[in-house]
């Protein structure tokens, strides 16, 4: 079956803590010149019909008010 | 009055819920399968952590058969108040403007504090929640100001989450569906320290 994956992160002006809190952890670590961390999730998935993905990513992987998201086909099928 | 709350796997403020509904009238729980609402005057989405929070608080708890029911009767204009998970699952489920995200310092806050309902009253119920930071684009925030759908809102220097303008509850356009992230069901006893939660749950259906 066509594999994809799901990129789902937090949209752009939306305050990410998750994402703050790793980039203040960084320095202390040594990595300096690091920044607009985004955390988000990603989801992998197997399709029969890859076309219906978009629709699945609006109604249940994505919260379309406050995530942006990306489809990446893994294989042609 | 006849109250039902709705029990999904992980909820657990259900029972809390039950007894502040049974102190106003007949209350029965409403299994998340469960589809027959008709023996019901009101709703209640109790707090927890429907089907575990995966993927997003609310969110897959918004297709049980019990949402769906739900969202008949509220379209119905049946009164319906989500509280805590609730007040998430009512947003994921579209039946509420708005969504709640991560609290802003990244802590669960767990505390009594005081909310100023939409009438200027206020209230001493407690709140304990890790994702509550109520977030609307400005535009829409300004509508519901507009609209008179701000239901309740933390009483300045409570707000425990970074809820855009101390935002606390909301209702929908025709006012039967509240949401709310402090727990009322838990501030209905003098032994609790308030009974004020008793007056949320009558504004809906008392």
């Amino acid at each position: 079956m066509p594999k994809a994956r799901v990129l789902i992160r937090p949209k752009e002006g939306i305050l990410d803590p998750q994402g703050k809190a790793v980039e203040r952890a960084l320095p202390a670590l040594g990595f300096e010149g690091i920044e607009h961390v985004r955390v988000g999730r990603m989801v992998e998935l197997e399709a029969e019909d890859p076309a219906r993905i978009g629709e699945l990513c609006e109604k249940l992987l994505a919260n379309p008010l406050i995530e942006d998201y990306e489809i990446e086909r893994i294989d042609a099928g | 009055m006849r109250w039902g709350v709705v029990q999904f796997p992980g909820s657990c403020d259900e029972r809390d819920a039950l007894h502040a509904c049974s102190l106003l009238g007949d209350a029965r729980l409403v299994w998340h399968e469960e589809r027959g609402l008709d023996d019901l005057d009101v709703v209640v989405v109790p707090g927890g952590f429907s089907y575990g929070d995966y993927l997003r608080a609310g969110a897959i708890a918004r297709f049980s058969p019990a949402m769906e029911a739900v969202a008949e009767f509220a379209a119905g204009g049946g009164p319906v108040l989500g509280i805590c998970n609730g007040f998430q699952v009512l947003c994921e489920a579209g039946l509420l403007p708005g969504a709640l995200l991560l609290n802003e310092d990244l802590r669960f806050h767990c505390r009594q504090l005081e909310l100023t309902a939409a009438d200027g009253s206020i209230l001493s119920i407690p709140a304990k929640h890790g994702e509550g930071r109520y977030y609307a684009p400005d535009e829409a925030l300004d509508e519901l100001e507009a609209k008179g759908q701000i239901a309740y809102r933390y009483t300045p220097g409570q707000n425990p989450n970074g809820s855009a303008r101390d935002i606390a509850g909301v209702r929908n356009e025709s006012g039967n569906v509240v949401g709310l992230m402090p727990h009322p069901e838990h501030a209905v006893d003098p032994l609790t320290g308030s009974t004020d939660g008793l007056r949320v749950f009558e504004a809906l259906g008392g």
